[in-house]
């Protein structure tokens, strides 16, 4: 096929997924514009909203499903819908579906432009499933920027609530401040290179024709860029705020979506254009990563806020997935991408418990809003047990393979003292995940708490009961799920 | 057909999880019907299979159903599998057979009891893990269901946790011991599956025997994983040194000692060895050892029988007894001989056992027999089902047990006469036992008056299942008569073929054990009904044995002092001291630094977007520097 065969045909199939997202946003926006006057018997239609986002996504989800086991094409060497991308696809919608299903009845008493709202989460949805997607630095930096600015917006969406404003600010500035390092790395990558595409850059790179002092530094700046968004030890400062400030659905699907759409676009980037320059950034990737592991879990240990737990937590987490990528490998890449999978259904639930423990919406969930839940609401203090268990990485749950994997790659790459470290520190970890457990089963409920009931609705229950059948299911038949969660890397 | 072979799994799951989880809304009848059609469920999917293979030609009677890809990890691949094969599906109808008349027993039996629910949950949970036991296609599938019938083992023995007694203590200590003394045999168990996935790389047995025929597997290794699966069989099948528990276990409610401890899970480990015949013919000392270990194991139980006061402590050791029959059987390489003899006892043990828990509704629960005697009028229906069950395991001529029993002896004719003279007199043993307990059960004159007279017959819910066992324990005979040999033809696909011994010596074996069985039970009657004068001389000759017997040999006293009472003692060592000082002590200093450290990383947190920025710029310089310098 020659060149300008390849300009004809664009093919728009291998985007698909996106469009269809893109469309709803904009349904739901029209719908929103005029659906819906200042009067209430218009609620009905802002009342599908919500609905009207989970078609959305789960047409995309047919969308990727479709394009499952065909060759990959690329959208003109820019974007392409191989496994990687579509397995990234699948992680990202079933953390947006989430999102919206916890959302429901929780998200109009934050701010009642809910039109914004889910508008803004499916275009996110969009940016995250572009990063696995990408395979040109440009469109990397677009889709980056694409759900950066969505979520800035998403974070502050509680204008009344000042730790919420406080967040997003916060989250903007210093998210302005990453992505300059980005577009530096990679307009120094290019002027190593000469190319803004992968295949072209490996290519270059590989034979040993780029300039090594702009290309290592274009790494190092590219790795800083990703490294605030996955929130690695010293990038992470950002994140316990942002996720204590940011509406609980916001913060969930930040948690899943964020990380799963940041080290796929790392991955992709280090793992298929990059292989050679391994022995470079493996080391730097080694050191974050264990920073970052043993920082997150340390300073979790202490937080008496749930949110603010799991945000230091979720930087725990980023250190074992980026323990993954340091050989290299493409067990490694598959590793993550397993563990992105588990992480997204598994630290959701958690989110979507600690929603319904907050005794004014947005309010925070402290430690002791746990304590003595068994007694008020045996079936949530239960799902939220299977969470935790499964976060710290306790057999048979989803977690655990997930642990399981990304050590191994590690092992299997060379790096056998970065999971002996992984291991240690979710040794850690398991204290203040148990912690939660233990309080919710041997406390008792504080005097003025002990007759309150955690307030949960339909579309919740369905969220938590999806996230708690992976969690199990998962860990039953982990080897069906890692099949389907495999790299599988095409140009 | 045989591709709906999950559906026997699926009944009995299915059974559990509904008790389980809406066994609180519904009545106990309601639990009962749910648990028992279950299990007869299966039983009619099980009888299907039968069908279905019989419609086979002869060697293509092996077809693997795979459920799913269950375990991959590196090189080991292990799939969820059902074998269908001759062997698996007699074991299927036994379980689910006699399983299910127990379950329809149990309804009337545990009607009062405040944990009916947990007990039909527990039950169809045992059926389900024990149809995987046996149906199984790979060691590792073996071992799932071989746990789990541990588990509902310990479950049920321990059912009544709250008991205590003189006889047993606390119920729930008995079903610690016989978890734990199960464990060493899982120990074995483990060992020789890690010996065979070592030696041979693959766990299905297909594989691991097409590999094994095939001369992959050294002598010595084989000798290896056939000693240490043998440890897992004398735990789990009560053979010496491990029958212990068995013993205690009757703690647990009537129809559990039926189901579980006589007719279907101690058969595993026997059932295990037939399934695994291929290699043991590489190991011919394990044979043998396994052969001797039987013939002991059936001599010292059936001797510990003779002297017990108790009537299920007699069933008990009985079941030990008949155990090592089987177990000689299979170490004889008697496979077919053995099977059969696993099916006519499942049948007539659980016919006593339930007969037995009928004398024991009727007479509000006791079991000692110096107390009974004369029911016979009392309870018409439960005396002629025992006289079927006793004559069958007492083995007289013509009953299930006497052809079954005669056929494992001939095995160890052919083998080693020392191994069947053992045999035989553990034979007198057994009719004597037998027909002392019957005899002190249901005649003379009754010895507690007050207790007899208020004694009444069973429900028919409870006779029924008698009446069918009973039935079924004359004619099962007639499935493998000598000479045609219709099940071990059945079964030689999966247990290889039958070894036909001399003619005269198969006459004379069967004259011998026909002789032997009714001079026991001549015995019997003059020790215990009419009381002879010869008879007391001889039980007064023998008086010196009493210690031993009623003692059991001291195996108990023995473990205790060697083996429980120092554990115990580095136990409390390690409680009083190593575990608060040293262990607790290295967790929590490091558990206070940890959080210390916590503490410390959580301040560097002040919340200044200018802190937060000047940590990136440090990062960024790191990195900088690092890829530039270094």
């Amino acid at each position: 096929m020659n060149d300008a065969m390849v300009m004809l045909n664009l093919n728009m199939q291998a985007i698909l997924p996106q469009t269809v997202l893109i469309l709803f946003a904009l349904l739901i926006m029209m719908v929103d514009a005029f659906g819906s006057g200042a009067t209430e018997e218009h609620a009905g239609a802002k009342g599908a909203l919500p609905w009207i986002a989970i078609v959305g996504i789960l047409s995309a989800g047919a969308a990727t499903a479709w394009a499952w086991g065909k060759t990959p094409v690329s959208f003109q060497g820019q974007a392409i819908n191989d496994h990687f991308a579509l397995s990234i696809n699948l992680v990202v919608l079933l953390a947006a579906l989430l999102a919206v299903l916890f959302s429901t009845s929780y998200i109009q008493k934050v701010n009642r432009q809910i039109g914004e709202y889910y508008a803004l989460i499916l275009l996110c949805t969009v940016g995250m499933m572009l990063m696995g997607a990408a395979t040109d630095l440009i469109v990397l930096f677009v889709a980056l920027e694409i759900f950066s600015l969505a979520l800035y917006i998403l974070t502050g969406l509680h204008r009344a609530n000042p730790r919420s404003t406080e967040a997003a600010m916060k989250y903007f500035l210093l998210g302005a401040f990453a992505s300059a390092f980005f577009v530096y790395g990679a307009a120094l990558l290019y002027g190593a290179t000469g190319a803004t595409q992968y295949d072209a850059i490996a290519f270059i790179v590989s034979n040993g024709q780029a300039d090594p002092y702009l290309l290592y530094a274009g790494i190092g700046l590219l790795i800083v860029g990703f490294g605030f968004k996955v929130s690695l030890v010293p990038f992470h400062m950002w994140t316990p705020d942002v996720y204590q400030g940011a509406p609980t659905p916001v913060t969930a699907f930040m948690s899943a979506g964020t990380k799963a759409a940041a080290f796929a676009g790392l991955a992709r980037l280090l793992v298929l254009a990059l292989p050679a320059a391994q022995p470079q950034w493996g080391w730097i990737l080694a050191i974050f990563a264990t920073l970052t592991m043993i920082l997150g879990n340390l300073a979790a240990v202490r937080q008496q806020s749930l949110k603010r737990m799991l945000a230091y937590s979720t930087i725990a987490h980023a250190g074992y997935i980026l323990a993954a990528l340091v050989p290299g490998t493409v067990e490694g890449a598959d590793a993550a991408l397993f563990y992105l999978f588990t992480y997204a259904f598994m630290n959701m639930g958690a989110f979507a418990i600690i929603m319904t423990l907050e005794e004014k919406v947005g309010e925070d969930a402290l430690q002791e809003n746990a304590r003595g839940l068994n007694q008020r609401a045996p079936l949530l203090a239960f799902l939220m047990a299977v969470f935790m268990f499964s976060l710290s990485g306790m057999p048979p749950l989803a977690g655990f393979f997930g642990k399981f994997f990304v050590f191994r790659a590690a092992v299997n790459g060379g790096w056998a003292w970065l999971a002996v470290v992984g291991m240690i520190t979710s040794a850690i970890a398991a204290y203040y995940y148990l912690r939660v457990v233990v309080a919710m089963y041997f406390e008792k409920p504080s005097a003025e708490r002990e007759a309150t009931v955690p307030h949960t609705w339909p579309a919740l229950q369905i969220g938590l009961a999806i996230a708690a059948a992976f969690t199990i299911v998962v860990g039953i038949l982990p080897s069906f799920w890692a099949g389907i969660m495999q790299s599988g890397f095409g140009w | 057909m045989i591709q709906f072979a999950w559906l026997l799994l699926a009944f009995p799951a299915a059974g559990a999880l509904i008790n389980l989880f809406f066994g609180r809304r519904l009545s106990k009848n309601a639990i009962g019907a749910i648990a028992s059609g279950a299990v007869i469920g299966a039983f009619a999917v099980a009888v299907m299979l039968l069908v279905a293979l019989l419609g086979l030609p002869a060697e293509e009677r092996a077809v693997t159903v795979t459920l799913w890809q269950w375990i991959t990890v590196g090189t080991l691949d292990i799939k969820a599998a059902l074998l269908i094969d001759p062997l698996s599906v007699v074991m299927a109808l036994v379980v689910t057979g006699v399983g299910g008349l127990i379950h329809v027993y149990a309804i009337s039996y545990m009607h009062d009891d405040a944990m009916f629910q947990r007990f039909f949950v527990y039950l169809n949970f045992f059926i389900f893990s024990m149809l995987i036991l046996v149906l199984s296609d790979s060691f590792a599938g073996m071992f799932v269901g071989w746990e789990g019938v541990g588990l509902a083992s310990y479950l049920l023995i321990g059912f009544w946790f709250d008991r205590k007694d003189d006889l047993y203590g606390w119920y729930a200590d008995a079903g610690k011991k016989a978890f734990i003394v199960n464990r060493i045999g899982d120990f074995g168990m483990l060992v020789a599956m890690m010996a065979i996935w070592a030696a041979l790389g693959t766990l299905t047995f297909h594989d691991v025997f097409a590999q094994a025929e095939a001369g992959m597997l050294a002598a010595g290794t084989a000798t290896l994983i056939c000693l240490m699966l043998l440890l897992g069989a004398t735990g789990k099948s009560a053979q010496i040194p491990l029958f212990v528990w068995l013993p205690d276990a009757m703690a647990g409610p009537t129809p559990v000692s039926a189901l579980i401890h006589a007719a279907t899970m101690v058969t595993a480990g026997i059932y295990m060895i037939a399934r695994t015949q291929p290699l043991w013919h590489l190991a011919p000392d394990a044979s043998t050892v396994a052969a001797w270990i039987g013939a002991l194991t059936a001599l010292m139980a059936a001797s510990v029988a003779l002297v017990q006061t108790d009537l299920k402590k007699v069933l008990a050791y009985s079941t030990v007894s008949q155990l090592g029959y089987m177990m000689l059987g299979v170490g004889v390489a008697a496979y077919g001989a053995s099977i059969f003899h696993l099916l006519t006892h499942a049948v007539f043990k659980a016919l006593l056992f339930l007969a037995a828990g009928s004398v024991m509704h009727g007479l509000h629960g006791e079991t000692d027999m110096r107390k009974m005697g004369g029911l016979k009028a009392k309870m018409p229906a439960t005396y002629w089902t025992f006289l079927a069950g006793t004559i069958a395991l007492a083995g007289i001529p013509l009953t299930s047990g006497f052809l079954s029993k005669d056929g494992i002896l001939l095995g160890a004719l052919v083998h080693s006469p020392v191994l069947y003279v053992v045999g035989l007199f553990t034979a007198l043993l057994t009719a004597i036992y037998a027909f002392r307990m019957f005899f002190l059960v249901f005649h003379g004159e009754p010895r507690d008056k007050k207790l007899i007279d208020h004694a009444h017959e069973s429900p028919r819910l409870i006779t029924w299942p008698l009446w069918i066992l009973a039935g079924l324990s004359l004619v099962d005979s007639l499935l493998n008569l000598p000479f045609i040999l219709t099940l071990e033809k059945f079964l030689e696909p999966a247990l290889g073929a039958h070894e036909e011994p001399a003619l005269t010596l198969e006459l004379l074996a069967l004259a011998l054990s026909v002789v032997i069985s009714l001079l026991g039970l001549a015995m019997a009657y003059g020790l215990y009904m009419r009381r002879d004068g010869w008879a007391q001389n001889l039980k007064k000759s023998l008086s010196f044995m009493q210690g031993p017997l009623e003692n059991k040999w001291y195996f108990d006293e023995v473990y205790n002092t060697a083996v429980v009472n120092p554990l115990k003692a580095i136990g409390g060592w390690f409680t009083s001291f190593f575990d608060p000082r040293v262990i607790d002590g290295a967790v929590n200093g490091v558990a206070h630094g940890t959080s210390r450290l916590g503490e410390y990383a959580r301040r560097l947190q002040n919340g200044y977007v200018p802190t937060y920025a000047l940590s990136i710029l440090v990062g960024v310089a790191a990195v900088v520097v690092y890829f530039l310098f270094i």
